[in-house]
């Protein structure tokens, strides 16, 4: 098949825009080129799975303290929810039990904010991606883009809101870390700049090459992510999904939102011509209209 | 001629004429008419009513309370149903538009007022039901006032052309209320609109026909492979062709059933070669979606997809209800055969919802271990609202010169 849709598009696209508009559509908030994301890494090798950035986080953010009772079992996957922005979940992998740490993976170019039509969901300059109430409408389409199911929605509340992981935004303007990071008794969780932790990251794993699988989660993963995972293991085997595509998930929708002005500009001289055209043509079938 | 005299279009508001005031001929036209226990209305009360208390549950303990959404599949039966699969039914009214206004193809001009009034009331009660899906509604001012623009966002673009497009179509409508209320003046200014809310129109219907595939672009990992692909605006935009020609086919053939005391015997054997015309679009329609199809599935390489349940329910949907129905318009058209027409308009409809639930709710998150199954509530809030719209729909065209002929004064002005 020789049709190149992408190409195509992108040549209305250009031609379309500077015709239309003038202006580039909203390129996603800050690429890493321009800005410095902060971001924190993971180091499941670390983890003692104490829970205690669990805690932390729910009081952080006004959450309910989680259950005492549900810790984590390997070969039951706890999931997120409305009552929590985190969780540890144990697995048994081939090197044994092993933790892992699911949140918020702060994108770079998050899949959630550009879905979002409220631009509730943002990407902050500091990099942390947040929700805003006064803006959302809950009408959940960044659930259904964001490609590791972050979001969460209150289902059972008449003023529901999204709830996720802010990386602590509030705590980050201050000039602290995020309270899941600074309580971590192990330093399995360190914050920074999203570049240093991956020269840290890739510092551990060249001096300690036995220990770790030569692989840093959320590098690449959906165009790069502010939280990284570090692993002794192949990621598959906690749970990460390690198919999803290393180019940003936004980048799905550019070619068609680029065609958009174009169509704007050709649709309508387009039909105009072939009104003109054919305006004439049909006088022999006009018994409608006396 | 005979039966046109029957109804109060000949009333005028200006008063001249005759001499009811405006607010007894509003009175009089709020009335129902005709009689009330008739099959349709026994059942569609009860699920109305029985709709707006369950609405009203929503409103005040929440989404999950009536529906089966969860954190992972967040988009359920009204989304993918009552917006998604109804506007591309309302599709009709863009293509009609086109045929009529912008190729001339005047023979099709008697079925443009009821095709737009259909695709308006769609536009109107689906953007509803997508309010009734929002958490927050009253943030929907948002992105409208501009506030807050989400201009990266395709769901923006859809939002923004379904508001753009209620109101072109409303403009293309117009003159049928003018008619109605017997304002020569505004009707002349209106019908003058025609042509630009037409090419509008058919812009916008473009785009965000096409939209609402796109609105799924960036669940790669959850759709189905059979489903998904880049060309999924395409295949929307295409399919809405013969998506909103069937509806037109189908409601035509109902319309002339029920309110056959509105329409003159002229039109009624007009009809029947409007609906041959019609088929021939759809099957050549059908075709070029048929067509498509292949196309990207040889170029994805889905071969190894097709020996599995998923693959299967591909096959069934891409041969009982593209190819089939496809046959079935090229044999009606070729047969000049009216039932046949409506057989297979009735095929495409279901295959229209089969395709577009299977991209929506079907095939999203197929291979999560709790499916989605849409609860009776929703489902009887969907139903109440397709029931609601009907009965406008009804209101209005036992009122507005829609099915029958305009009054005597509209045709000397145009
Ligand atoms: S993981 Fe999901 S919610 Fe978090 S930034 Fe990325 S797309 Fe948004
Ligand atoms: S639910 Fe809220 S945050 Fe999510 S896309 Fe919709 S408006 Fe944006």
């Amino acid at each position: 098949m020789s049709i190149d849709r992408r190409d195509f598009f992108k040549v209305l696209g250009v031609t379309g825009v500077t015709l239309a508009t003038g202006k580039r559509l909203g390129a996603a908030p800050g690429m890493e080129s321009r800005q410095e994301f902060y971001g924190m890494l993971y180091d499941s090798t670390r983890c003692a799975g104490c829970q205690g950035c669990e805690f932390a986080c729910a009081e952080a953010n006004g959450l309910p303290t989680p259950d005492l009772q549900d810790l984590p079992v390997a070969g039951i996957e706890r999931k997120a929810n409305e009552t929590r922005r985190t969780v540890i979940n144990a697995y048994s992998t081939s090197k044994g039990e092993m933790y892992l740490k699911r949140q918020c993976m702060h994108c770079n170019d998050p899949a959630c904010a550009a879905a979002c039509l409220t631009r509730a969901m943002y990407k902050t300059h500091d990099g942390s991606v947040i929700w805003r109430g006064d803006k959302c409408m809950g009408c959940r389409y960044c659930m259904v883009s964001c490609p590791f199911d972050v979001p969460k929605f209150e289902y059972f509340s008449a003023n529901p809101k999204i709830e996720k992981c802010d990386m602590c935004y509030e705590r980050i303007k201050e000039g602290k870390m995020p309270a899941c990071a600074e309580n971590c008794p192990t330093e399995a969780i360190i914050f920074g700049k999203r570049r240093e932790l991956l020269a840290i990251a890739r510092k551990r794993i060249h001096d300690n090459p036995g220990t770790y699988y030569d692989h840093i989660y959320g590098e690449h993963e959906a165009g790069g992510t502010g939280l990284l995972y570090l692993s002794a293991v192949p990621f598959e085997e906690l749970g990460l999904k390690t198919t999803l595509q290393k180019s940003s998930y936004p980048a799905l929708t550019k070619g068609f939102l680029y065609a958009v002005p174009s169509i704007f500009v050709l649709w309508p001289a387009l039909l105009l011509g072939l009104q003109q055209a054919t305006k004439d043509n049909n006088h022999n079938e006009e018994e409608d209209h006396e | 001629m005979k039966k046109k005299t029957m109804s109060n279009t000949d009333y005028t508001l200006t008063g001249n004429t005759t001499s009811l005031s405006a607010w007894q001929f509003l009175r009089e036209e709020l009335k129902p008419k005709g009689r009330w226990l008739t099959p349709f209305n026994v059942i569609s009360l009860p699920i109305m009513l029985a709709g707006l208390i369950l609405i009203v549950i929503r409103f005040w303990k929440g989404i999950g309370s009536i529906t089966n959404l969860t954190q992972e599949v967040p988009w359920g039966l009204w989304i993918g149903f009552d917006v998604v699969t109804g506007v591309a039914f309302a599709g009709g009214a863009y293509v009609i538009t086109f045929m009529v206004y912008i190729l001339n193809m005047k023979q099709y001009h008697s079925i443009v007022r009821v095709t737009v009034l259909n695709g308006f009331l769609a536009y109107v009660f689906y953007a509803g039901a997508l309010l009734l899906d929002l958490g927050r509604p009253w943030n929907v001012i948002n992105p409208i006032i501009g506030n807050s623009f989400g201009t990266s966002s395709v769901l923006f673009l859809v939002a923004w052309h379904f508001l753009l497009y209620m109101i072109a179509e409303l403009i293309e409508f117009s003159p049928a209320v003018a008619e109605w209320l017997g304002a020569r003046r505004a009707r002349k200014i209106l019908s003058g609109m025609t042509l630009g809310a037409v090419i509008f129109g058919i812009t916008l219907s473009t785009l965000h026909q096409s939209g609402l595939g796109a609105l799924f672009l960036m669940a790669k990992d959850k759709i189905h492979p059979l489903w998904y692909s880049e060309f999924i605006p395409i295949m929307f935009f295409v399919s809405s062709i013969f998506a909103g020609l069937s509806m037109v086919i189908f409601e035509g053939s109902v319309s002339h059933r029920v309110f056959s005391d509105q329409i003159s015997e002229k039109k009624h054997i007009a009809h029947n070669k409007i609906l041959h015309g019609l088929s021939k679009v759809c099957a050549v329609a059908l075709f070029a979606y048929f067509t498509l199809n292949v196309l990207v599935f040889v170029h994805e390489k889905r071969w190894g997809l097709l020996n599995s349940p998923m693959g299967y329910w591909y096959l069934t949907e891409m041969i009982g209800f593209v190819l089939l129905p496809m046959v079935l318009f090229f044999v009606s058209y070729r047969k000049q055969n009216i039932l046949l027409i409506r057989i297979a308009s009735l095929v495409t409809m279901i295959g229209i919802i089969i395709n577009r639930l299977n991209v929506t709710v079907i095939g999203f998150k197929w291979d999560a271990a709790q499916h989605y199954y849409p609860s009776w509530m929703e489902i009887t809030v969907t139903l109440a609202v397709i029931f609601t719209e009907i009965w406008i729909f009804r209101w209005i065209i036992t009122r507005m010169p829609v099915l029958r002929d305009s009054p005597a004064w509209a045709k000397e002005q145009s």
